[in-house]
């Protein structure tokens, strides 16, 4: 008797999701060196998920990781099925029924909310939001960021806040290069924010920002990265912190907060400042953002597990517009299994279980940030799919055999009128946005529409 | 800038900064692994994965081991590739315990 993965049965997997974790997925199944047809089934025409949309434009560097994404491309395994919703355009019942398994690979595509009066006053906004729009992202293509007011104020000290913190600090000539969009570049050239502030709920010891992040702030032509002297006083606990082995990273930041501090007025024309121990308590204003109200926190606890509380003291910044970035939840595909509070996919190391701590449901599978949260970095996915494929890859007795595959999915796309396009089509976007990008010195100038793209795609 | 496999990864060889490398750039020898810096990203995915701190990028370099820059660069090219972690060196404990980790 034959079984998938034999010569005569190809094992027929649909991955949900083209960003890395996805890519890395695929990978790690056509590594297994078994007979297999991989649909990577993607919602928007264009592939690489936040590599292309979440990675800040002057950071060229890390979206070489695309690189290795063409490759697993080009494998003969591989089929790129874009501009398809799952949960819309099919179903994800009918997708159980098309594919031997399903791994959804889908992200954490929203911001978490800070829960607080006055979060929804205008002026008031998602990182998502303003990183996906600068990034040339569809959906956020016709939001507006009002840039009037000389103060912003970004809520989180992870990496996100960092980008979002350095989009809005650097000048124009510093982004002109860069493969962002014409739409993001134009209003930023007419930004009158001077000031940009970056706060934190605990202290200095705890942000999270990648230190090599931190580090660029003291590079930017036009800004001058600022903490106040007192700021960096560090608590016993803080200190063991960063003394310790897990603190290493911490460490490194706090010595460039010292950096900062020291950092001379040479009459740059923005000055960015990280500030500590401060949660947002309300947003106030009248018709638009006009201030935010903070409370001071202190910290107490053990070392690592110190918490921010209250002190009942609070503090004002005016502004006229603010950033969250405080964490990010996964969205529910309809028919999926959800889990509201971590806003993740329930499941064992991999395997999708039917609620938290549930029975698994057979032939389901998820990696990446929907699968353990939105933590860690590119290469990260690329553990995490391994260990899901694994998963996969030991269940595959158990797989339901009959199963159509790609000819299923197309049919049903075509019943419902989806228009999808494949790996070439997309390749020709790509190939049209190098050349849009080429006069103006630009690696690429993406296109930000949807309608845009598929028509490329379907010339 | 780049990212480097310093002293500390001679005899040890642990690879578990290979399974998070986004990009498939560390090469192995009997001894230990190099960087590929024309391939490595700087994602510094595999800094804190090493149980030896033996992986830095370049300007966190702790003094005196600046020639690593040029040694990765040299001999990743031409070594095999590593993509999927292996069993660490048979001293690698030993080792480990000896660099006080």
């Amino acid at each position: 008797m034959s079984s998938l993965g034999d010569e005569s049965s190809p094992l027929r997997v649909a991955i949900v999701g083209s960003g890395p974790s996805g890519f890395y997925a695929t990978e790690a199944l056509i590594k297994s060196g078994l007979n297999i047809e991989i649909d990577l089934i993607e919602r928007l025409p264009a592939p690489y998920g936040l590599v292309r949309n979440g990675v800040a434009p002057d950071h060229p560097k890390l979206k070489q990781a695309i690189e290795v994404y063409k490759k697993v491309a080009k494998n003969p395994e591989f089929n790129f099925v874009g501009n398809v919703t799952v949960g819309v355009d099919i179903k994800a019942e009918d997708l159980q029924q098309t594919h031997h398994a399903v791994m959804y690979t889908c992200g954490a595509e929203t911001d978490r909310r800070l829960g607080i009066p006055g979060e929804d006053l205008p002026g008031s906004h998602t990182a998502t939001e303003f990183v996906g729009w600068y990034n040339g992202h569809p959906d956020y293509r016709d939001r507006t960021f009002d840039l009037s007011h000389e103060t912003a104020v970004v809520i989180g000290q992870g990496n996100v806040a960092a980008d979002v913190a350095r989009i809005l600090a650097k000048s124009v000539d510093e982004l002109k290069h860069t493969d962002i969009a014409q739409h993001a570049l134009d209003v930023l050239a007419e930004s009158r924010v001077r000031t940009i502030y970056v706060v934190g709920r605990r202290g200095p010891a705890q942000a999270k920002f990648a230190s090599k992040e931190l580090k660029e702030f003291l590079e930017i032509e036009n800004c001058r990265p600022y903490i106040a002297p007192e700021e960096l006083e560090l608590n016993p606990a803080s200190q063991e912190e960063i003394n310790s082995k897990e603190g290493r990273g911490n460490k490194k930041n706090v010595e460039i907060f010292h950096r900062f501090a020291d950092s001379e007025d040479t009459g740059k024309q923005r000055i960015c400042i990280a500030t500590f121990l401060k949660s947002p308590q309300r947003l106030e204003g009248e018709a638009r953002l006009q201030k935010v109200v903070f409370e001071t926190n202190a910290l107490t606890g053990e070392p690592f597990r110190q918490s921010a509380r209250g002190t009942g003291q609070t503090m004002e910044i005016e502004c006229g517009i603010l950033f969250r970035s405080i964490g990010y939840n996964g969205v529910p595909v309809p028919g999926v299994p959800f889990y509201e509070r971590w806003g993740t996919i329930p499941n064992e190391a991999g395997r999708i279980t039917a609620e938290q701590d549930g029975p698994v449901v057979p032939g389901l599978y998820t990696a990446g940030w929907i699968k353990r949260g939105p933590s860690g970095i590119i290469g990260t996915n690329r553990a995490c799919a391994v260990e899901s494929v694994e998963a996969l890859l030991e269940d595959i007795d158990q797989l339901n055999t009959d199963r159509p595959g790609r000819e299923g999915l197309y049919k049903i796309l075509d019943n419902n009128g989806v228009r999808h396009i494949n790996f070439a089509q997309w390749e020709k976007i790509d190939t049209a946005e190098v050349a849009a990008g080429e006069p103006k010195s630009k690696p690429r100038e993406k296109f930000t529409r949807q309608s845009e793209m598929l028509a490329v795609a379907e010339s | 800038m780049t990212t480097v496999v310093t002293e500390n990864c001679k005899g040890c060889r642990f690879t578990d900064c290979v399974a998070v490398c986004p990009v498939a750039c560390f090469h192995y020898d009997d001894e230990m692994l190099y960087i590929d810096p024309d391939v490595c990203i700087d994602c510094s995915a595999c800094i804190p994965e090493c149980p030896v701190e033996a992986i830095f990028e370049e300007d966190d370099l702790p003094e005196g081991q600046e020639q690593w820059i040029e040694i990765n660069a040299e001999k990743a090219p031409d070594l095999p590739l590593i993509e999927e972690p292996m069993e660490a060196l048979p001293e690698a404990e030993e080792r480990k315990a000896d660099l006080g980790f």
